[in-house]
């Protein structure tokens, strides 16, 4: 689904990600981890193609991003992002529905997908569906964003520490209910976190990023077994 | 109260002149608008213009008003006696305020929901219309208010270059040595001021997302 063939980003000389050579298979679940600026948040962003590789290619169904339509990928691939991430002048419907608005759906058929999506994520469409971001709880907030990213029924799911923000207990009931939705729609899933905890929860497979490259590749067995001291100091720090 | 008893018997001279000064602040201002908006909206766009333009604009705002009418006094084209060049220097005048919050508004936009809308597939044109112009909206009206109220004081002193509007009784009474004159003039500028100011504020808090 996702593959990424020596692909590296340089930027003023310093190499914030590469060169990286892994690929994300449909339907799999994989979390990329590690510590602030060691890359993932790059890696990520060179699927969706807001960001280019300086060096390699970044392969999208088969084909490289860079042959792409940049707004046509953009619009196959749901993208979350922490709750801030929200259009603060739309309310919760039309958030939720812009992606099939861009799309050009008739408004009947938009308002459908919005009142299942909110069903799907959770939120009540009477109490929420004309409410504004300001006027939900973080928690809401990101439910909202992952009906957003799902509106247009995407075959892959980008999320960006899209729980970050949120209290310990919040944030585990939507870990379960995200996990538990992705898998039930067979999305491929690419999750980026700091979290030890979150990727264990969640991921089929962790990537673990250090200073720009690849440093663990495997499933969460594997990383819980791993006797690499970079991945046992990352281990025992959660 | 002689400023009374002037005013009343010149009602009708008060008005014209009124309806003068709001045409040429109208006028000046709709023109400053359109060209302000695009050119703080490109500004956006290419950073690298942003120094130099805010710089022009910031230049011709600290010319001397009355100086800037003289300089345009002897420019063909531009120039002359009358309403036109007063137009002209309005304009100059207004644009620093509508090109800078413009610019301001739209850089301002948190940069997670530009990041969303265009990790979402939005077009540079649909960022524009339908995230960074309504989010800018509040910031930019507030700049073409600025805009208005400066353009309703300095167009007083466009009467000393024969465009009309209330400084015809400002110039009057500094001649003639009357306040009474002078008050017949600058008391309905205020009153402009304060107006044109109230109104644009109610519009700008209407068309304000946060209060949606």
């Amino acid at each position: 689904m996702i593959a990424f063939r020596d692909a590296s980003v340089v930027l003023g000389g310093r190499t914030v990600a590469g060169p990286l050579r892994f690929s994300v298979a449909p339907g799999e679940f994989v979390v990329l981890l590690g510590r602030s600026g060691s890359g993932k948040t790059t890696t990520l962003r060179l699927i969706n193609a807001l960001i280019k590789p300086t060096a390699g290619v970044v392969e999208v169904a088969g084909r490289d991003t860079s042959a792409w339509d940049p707004v046509s990928l953009r619009r196959s691939i749901g993208y979350v992002i922490q709750e801030i991430g929200l259009f603060p002048h739309f309310p919760v419907s039309r958030n939720v529905g812009i992606v099939p608005e861009l799309a050009g759906w008739t408004a009947d058929r938009i308002a459908r997908r919005v009142s299942d999506l909110l069903e799907l994520v959770g939120l009540s469409e009477a109490e929420f569906a004309h409410r504004y971001p300001h006027e939900l709880s973080g928690g809401q907030r990101q439910r909202v964003g992952v009906a957003r990213a799902l509106a247009a029924d995407p075959p892959v799911l980008l999320c960006d520490e899209p729980f970050g923000a949120l209290d310990p207990l919040t944030r585990a009931e939507l870990q379960v209910e995200f996990e538990a939705l992705a898998r039930q729609l067979g999305k491929t899933v690419v999750f980026v976190t700091h979290d030890v905890g979150e990727a264990l929860r969640l991921g089929d497979r962790i990537v673990l990023f250090d200073n720009g490259s690849v440093r663990f590749d495997g499933d969460r067995m594997a990383f819980r077994t791993s006797v690499d001291a970079y991945v046992r100091a990352f281990r025992d720090s959660g | 109260m002689r400023f009374i008893d002037f005013f009343l018997t010149n009602r009708g001279e008060v008005a014209r002149l009124a309806i003068e000064h709001l045409a040429l602040v109208g006028v000046s201002t709709g023109i400053a608008i359109a060209i302000g908006l695009p050119v703080g909206i490109a500004l956006t766009r290419r950073p690298r213009l942003r120094g130099p333009v805010l710089g022009l604009a910031n230049v011709f705002q600290t010319i001397p008003s009355l100086a800037l009418f003289g300089f345009l006094i002897p420019l063909p084209f531009l120039g002359g006696i009358g309403a036109r060049t007063a137009i002209i220097a309005l304009v100059v005048y207004a644009l620093l305020p509508i090109i800078r919050n413009t610019y301001t508004g739209i850089a301002g936009v948190d940069p997670a929901v530009r990041d969303a809308a265009e990790g979402m597939g939005m077009t540079g044109r649909q960022r524009l219309w339908l995230v960074e112009l309504p989010l800018a909206v509040p910031t930019m009206l507030a700049g073409i208010r600025v805009a208005t109220v400066i353009g309703v004081g300095v167009a007083t002193i466009a009467a000393a270059i024969g465009a009309g509007g209330l400084g015809v009784f400002i110039f009057r009474g500094v001649a003639m040595v009357d306040n009474a004159v002078i008050l017949a003039g600058a008391v309905p500028a205020a009153v402009m001021a304060l107006v044109l100011d109230g109104l644009l504020h109610l519009l700008e808090r209407r068309l304000d997302w946060r209060r949606a």
